[in-house]
């Protein structure tokens, strides 16, 4: 009886491996694809997933070459610093569109976030932070909630949570910031602190991406939200619990952006309702370059964070040459972002038609 | 005259699974009525009915997708409730379905594990799952690579995957359904040698499938269902193909002598007549190698094959639903070089493709307008929808076919499958074709709605619609073909005509490439 | 196997709730605003405050009908903002040469950015959000470029001033326009092969291929006219304004659309359109906002409870399965 199989296109680990494109001798219904379009699946499906990566090299190498000023410590800094809130922001997004779904509420959620913050800062900073805390999360289980329990697609909860959010943080201000307390202390240096000379909020970045990393790829909740996004129907028959796994994963998203909020508002010195407006399009933006499917189950927070950097160099570019107004500025951001993901969209279904 | 033999009696001794009085109702209609099912250990216990005998309501409930309206279940011994697949499971009863319900972007091994990964200090341990998935796949006679994508696995490989990631869940009860559905007579037998594997070690399996074939091959007992009743439990081995398939229908034996489909009656193979469709030497990558085939005015020539054999690709390619790499068609002598649909619709072809679901309704829309959907060109007068001629052809059509709802304007998604598909027949014949494509036309169809389908196919051809039939129920090809053409691997490797025509030569043909006694097109004058 | 599992008959309310429809739902809730506004507002049931929403309305659902045909594709138009501040900008700097020059440009303008997402939705099959979304970005820092790189640029023409400022009789222009659109949008939905196409494409597109429907066409034509329309809001606008203010045009309106299609009862999914319906979730979030503010609440809680209307609108109409 005739046993063999082809191998996939992960590393070959333990079993027996056959030899790579050797199609199935007498096969009845599979015939395996020649050598070189298999080959060709390969090479697409890395580039598209590492394609972020070369093009970010290409970028510094580039930005190094032609200003002076950019390969230098202070700029650079300075370039993480400008967007570690924004990769606070696109981790959380990340997570979200794993399981196939979006979250438009984080710039709203940021906001508010900021100002429960700032308005608690009277309490002390540990207080003041908790409770920002808990309010993006709080808003980010209850799009979560709406999603799971009510079956309202994502796309519209979370647009309903980003208006009634940003008319909540509007309303409860009369419009105008809240100013962060002296007793706060703590939140000011978050946002304006350094530690051996890098920024805090650069740290909390690379911390939170850190544990992100970890808990995507190491704890079976990470794994749950992977199964999510790959086909969440099958991952309920084969016994998970689906629905507690998208609404902490809206949660985390929440939190996320509440982070960013608290850490803007100590920058700023205020919590402010109009901040994060417009910053749900960049943190997507950010996911899709760095490689991230929309459709789910498969990328990475490795990704996002190149997504993220690959953004931020670019803006700062602009802003060396100097002469490109923010106006070209957004045109070529829409561009570039136009280019990437058609890029992106040939290479895997290249990857796809023969893998 | 003969009556089945005896239903077989209860042996108390090693009983896995006893269900009694199963009731189960779905807004008033009563989909199961107190069915009784009993499992012994280390059985394959097949379990087979017509589309809506129940049979996958019973598997629902037994492995908790469905909760019971009434009746008891027990599991060794202990009355059992299960409320969700996740209880069933956690209990060892374990169902493998059609669709492969697993995660295609994932490792196998990560398949296999799914909500059990072992861990280390807390952290998931990749290096254990992999090599536990390996020892298991090992066990099993497997030659699956643990770190492969599933989605990168064929369809027979991700079902090997389905039944050891029940079997490490420690499966006590394995509910197969259809699994041999989509495998190739190779596959299958790696299948069947899994299945005795399994029995060895004392599982029990429940087997659904319509397929006679393997039922006989692989398991002991079978449990015939009809309209959610349960209509007896026999010993294979003692009860005859003919007693089995009329016990499934409620007929007696000697009913059956006319032949089981609408088929019974075709008219002879119209020899002589002008070939309506040529289609040669059809390529497409690596699905189509070089298919020839030809259909006359009148005739149903039927396309065999297994899955895989290229026969939709086939049909695809004539219409130009997918480009083809190489190869001719013509048309009543003329060249069709069809790259859309729309070529081959204005060459007056039409194609009812074997997805219903996927590739035919258009749920949200009416009856009327999925019916009048290719036709709306032609019912377009000064860029506006001529709607008494659209009711017309509706009335018309649905009073030709017997379309059952409860107006033309009722969503198309509320009719029952076997109203759908005629649905979509009609959408096709109100554009009065020459060329009828039909891909699985009666599949997942009740049988009443499938004998009518089936006369109205041989009644068009009978007025001299030339018919291109793919089909996987051999009793179809069987009685309703003039000619039978069997591809495999994407090349034609038999052709039928007149009494060749049989389920054993078409088989034959379908395994080992040729069939006992086919004619040779070559030699055909 | 899969058998049609018929809905389990909700109890009375609900039965003759789900007949009315998912427009049905929404129209009884308009009514329901209306006469609540009536009786507590002071003023709101005024034949003044009748035009006024009608005018505020005009824009909105200019913007929101091109919408409805893009969501009954399945697709999602971001973009609709920053095209309507494009064609107010290349207004403004052509209209010196005649309006009946700046205004086919500018429409014509907004059209080619349609085309541009409606290319790539259909032949590159990236999705529409993403699309749209790169569009957004781009469009807005073109309209300003267009606009002199970010000036503020007045409109002094007569007649393009007419087009937001102007009547009929009684009847302000743009609520003329809006009607006119309305009811052609209607015809095309409901008498046309391709409104039909449009259902089909969104409905199941690979069915829609296999029975001859021009999908690819069709969709790409979608876009155009979202554009065409964005491209008509963007002119009425600008001329209510009295200038083009790229920052300003368009801001926030893909989001005032999708809320008016999406509350009105087409599908997000596509498949399912229904213009009536947005015209009655457009009018929902006009009186909304214009009561609230009426009523001197704050416009923040006017956002709140657009989107718990939202929100209960979309919860009403998800499919029923037992």
């Amino acid at each position: 009886m005739d046993h063999s199989t082809r191998t996939g296109s992960g590393p070959a680990l333990a079993a027996p491996p056959a030899p790579a494109g050797s199609p199935a001798p007498g096969a009845g219904g599979g015939v395996a694809a020649p050598r070189a379009p298999r080959l060709a699946a390969r090479a697409a499906s890395m580039l598209q997933r590492q394609g972020a990566v070369v093009a970010l090299v290409v970028v510094c190498a580039f930005g190094a070459l032609r200003y002076p000023a950019f390969a230098t410590p202070e700029n650079l800094l300075n370039v993480l610093r400008q967007n570690s809130m924004l990769g606070l922001v696109a981790l959380g997004m990340t997570m979200v569109i794993l399981t196939g779904g979006i979250d438009l509420s984080v710039g709203s959620v940021l906001a508010v976030a900021g100002i429960v913050a700032a308005g608690l800062s009277g309490y002390g900073t540990a207080v003041a932070v908790l409770g920002g805390l808990a309010a993006g999360a709080l808003l980010g289980a209850l799009n979560g909630v709406l999603i799971t329990k009510a079956r309202i697609q994502p796309f519209i909860v979370t647009l309903a949570m980003m208006i009634a959010a940003r008319g909540a943080a509007l309303g409860a201000t009369g419009e105008n910031s809240v100013h962060v307390d002296r007793a706060a202390k703590g939140i000011l240096w978050l946002g304006r602190g350094r530690v051996a000379g890098i920024p805090v909020p650069v740290l909390l970045a690379a911390l939170a991406f850190a544990v992100g990393w970890v808990v995507l790829r190491y704890t079976r909740f990470g794994r749950y939200v992977y199964a999510a996004g790959d086909h969440a129907d099958a991952a309920r028959l084969l016994g998970l619990k689906v629905d507690r796994v998208l609404i902490a994963t809206y949660a985390i998203s929440g939190l996320l952006a509440a982070c960013a909020g608290v850490v803007l508002a100590g920058r700023l010195g205020s919590g402010q309702p109009v901040a994060g407006t417009g910053w749900e399009l960049d943190a997507i933006a950010a996911v899709v370059v760095g490689g991230t499917l929309l459709s789910g189950g498969q990328g990475g927070v490795g990704s996002t964070v190149i997504g993220v950097l690959l953004l931020g160099i670019i803006f700062n570019l602009f802003n060396l040459e100097g002469t490109i107004t923010p106006w070209w500025q957004g045109v070529l951001r829409g561009v570039f972002l136009l280019g990437v993901v058609v890029v992106q969209s040939r290479l895997q279904r290249r990857a796809s038609a023969h893998g | 005259m003969t009556s089945p033999p005896p239903a077989d009696r209860h042996d108390e001794s090693d009983v896995i699974l006893r269900m009694e009085g199963i009731v189960k109702r779905f807004a008033g209609a009563v989909a199961l009525d107190h069915v009784d099912f009993t499992l012994r250990r280390g059985e394959v216990h097949a379990l087979v009915g017509e589309n809506g005998a129940g049979k996958s309501t019973l598997i629902k409930i037994m492995t908790g997708a469905y909760t019971r309206d009434g009746g008891q279940v027990w599991l060794e011994g202990e009355p059992v409730d299960f409320r969700t697949p996740a209880d069933a499971q956690a209990a060892g009863v374990i169902a493998v379905h059609q669709e492969i319900h697993l995660l295609s972007f994932r490792t196998v091994a990560e398949n296999v594990w799914l909500g059990r990964e072992p861990r280390r200090w807390g952290l998931v341990d990749w290096g254990r799952m992999h090599a536990d998935t390996a020892t298991l796949l090992q066990r099993l006679g497997l030659h699956i690579d643990p770190a492969a994508t599933l989605g990168a696995l064929s369809t027979a490989q991700q079902q090997m995957v389905a039944i050891a990631r029940g079997v490490s869940l420690g499966a006590r009860v394995l509910v197969l359904d259809e699994p041999t559905s989509s495998l190739a007579e190779r596959e299958v037998a790696i299948l069947y040698d899994l299945i005795r594997q399994l029995q060895a070690e004392g599982t029990a399996i429940v087997y659904i499938s319509h397929r006679f074939d393997e039922l006989y091959a692989v398991c002991d007992r079978v449990t015939v269902l009809r309209d959610g009743r349960l209509v007896g439990t026999h010993r294979l081995a003692s009860l005859e193909r003919l007693d089995l398939v009329c016990l499934m229908l409620g007929k007696a034996r000697d009913e059956l002598r006319q032949g089981t489909t609408g088929f019974a009656g075709h008219q002879a193979e119209a020899e002589g007549a002008a070939p309506l469709l040529r289609a040669e030497d059809l390529r497409r990558g690596q699905k189509l190698r070089g298919v020839s085939l030809d259909v006359r005015k009148g005739e149903i020539l039927g396309v065999a094959g297994l899955l895989g054999s290229g026969r939709t690709e086939t049909a695809r390619a004539i219409f130009g639903a997918d480009p083809r790499d190489g190869g001719s068609v013509h048309v009543d002598g003329k060249p069709l070089d069809a790259r859309t649909p729309d070529d081959a619709i204005r060459a007056r072809i039409a194609f009812v493709s074997e997805d219903r679901k996927g590739e035919g309704i258009i749920p949200e829309l009416s009856v009327r307008e999925n019916l009048t959907l290719a036709a709306l060109p032609t019912l377009t007068r000064a860029g506006i929808v001529d709607r008494a001629r659209q009711r017309e052809i509706v009335d018309q059509f649905m009073r030709r076919l017997g379309i059952k709802c409860t107006s033309a304007d009722q969503k198309i998604r509320e009719l029952s499958g076997g109203n759908q598909q005629k649905v979509l027949l009609a959408r096709w014949l109100c554009m009065n074709p020459a060329l009828l494509i039909l891909d699985e036309p009666t599949r997942g169809i009740d049988i009443g709605a499938k004998a009518e389908i089936q006369a109205l196919i041989n009644e068009l051809a009978g007025t001299g619609l030339g018919v291109l039939m793919i089909s996987s129920e051999l009793e179809e090809l069987v009685e309703g073909s003039s000619r039978v053409v069997v591809l495999r691997d994407g090349q034609n490797v038999a052709e039928l005509r007149g009494g060749d025509i049989s389920q054993q030569s078409i088989i034959h043909a379908m395994a080992e490439g040729s069939a006992a006694s086919a004619v040779p097109a070559a030699l055909e004058a | 196997m899969s058998t049609t599992v018929a809905a389990r008959p909700a109890p009375a309310l609900g039965r003759w709730w789900s007949a009315l429809g998912p427009t049905g739902g929404a129209l009884v809730a308009l009514v329901v605003l209306v006469a609540a506004n009536s009786v507590f507002t002071p003023n709101f049931a005024s034949p003044g405050n009748f035009w006024n929403i009608l005018l505020q309305l005009s824009v909105t659902l200019l913007v929101s009908v091109g919408m409805t045909f893009v969501i009954a594709t399945g697709g999602v138009d971001l973009s609709v903002g920053s095209v309507m501040a494009i064609s107010a900008a290349v207004a403004a700097v052509t209209v010196e040469r005649g309006l009946f020059v700046a205004l086919p440009l500018a429409l014509a303008a907004g059209m080619a950015v349609g085309l541009l997402n409606g290319a790539f939705v259909s032949y590159f099959r990236v999705q529409a959000i993403v699309v749209t979304l790169a569009t957004l970005l781009a469009g807005r820092g073109l309209a300003q470029v267009i606009n002199r790189d970010g000036a503020l640029l007045t409109i002094d023409d007569p007649g393009f001033l007419a087009l937001g400022r102007g009547h009929l009789g009684p009847l302000p222009v743009q609520v003329l326009i809006a009607a006119v659109v309305v009811a052609l949008a209607v015809f095309l939905l409901r008498s046309t092969p391709f409104g039909r196409y449009v259902l089909a494409a969104g409905g199941n597109p690979a069915a829609a291929r296999l029975a001859g429907v021009p999908v690819n066409r069709t969709v790409v034509s979608v876009y155009v006219l979202s554009g065409l329309l964005a491209g008509m809001a963007g002119l009425v606008e600008a001329s209510r304004l009295g200038a083009s203010a790229a920052a300003k045009i368009g801001q926030g309106a893909e989001l005032d659309a999708i809320a008016a299609v999406v509350v009105g009862g087409t599908l997000l999914s596509g498949g399912r359109a229904t213009l009536l319906g947005t015209v009655v979730g457009a009018l929902i979030m006009q009186v909304i906002a214009t009561s609230f503010n009426m009523l001197l609440i704050p416009y923040s809680w006017a956002l709140a409870f657009k989107a718990l209307i939202i929100l209960f609108a979309v919860y009403l109409q998800r499919p029923r399965r037992v």
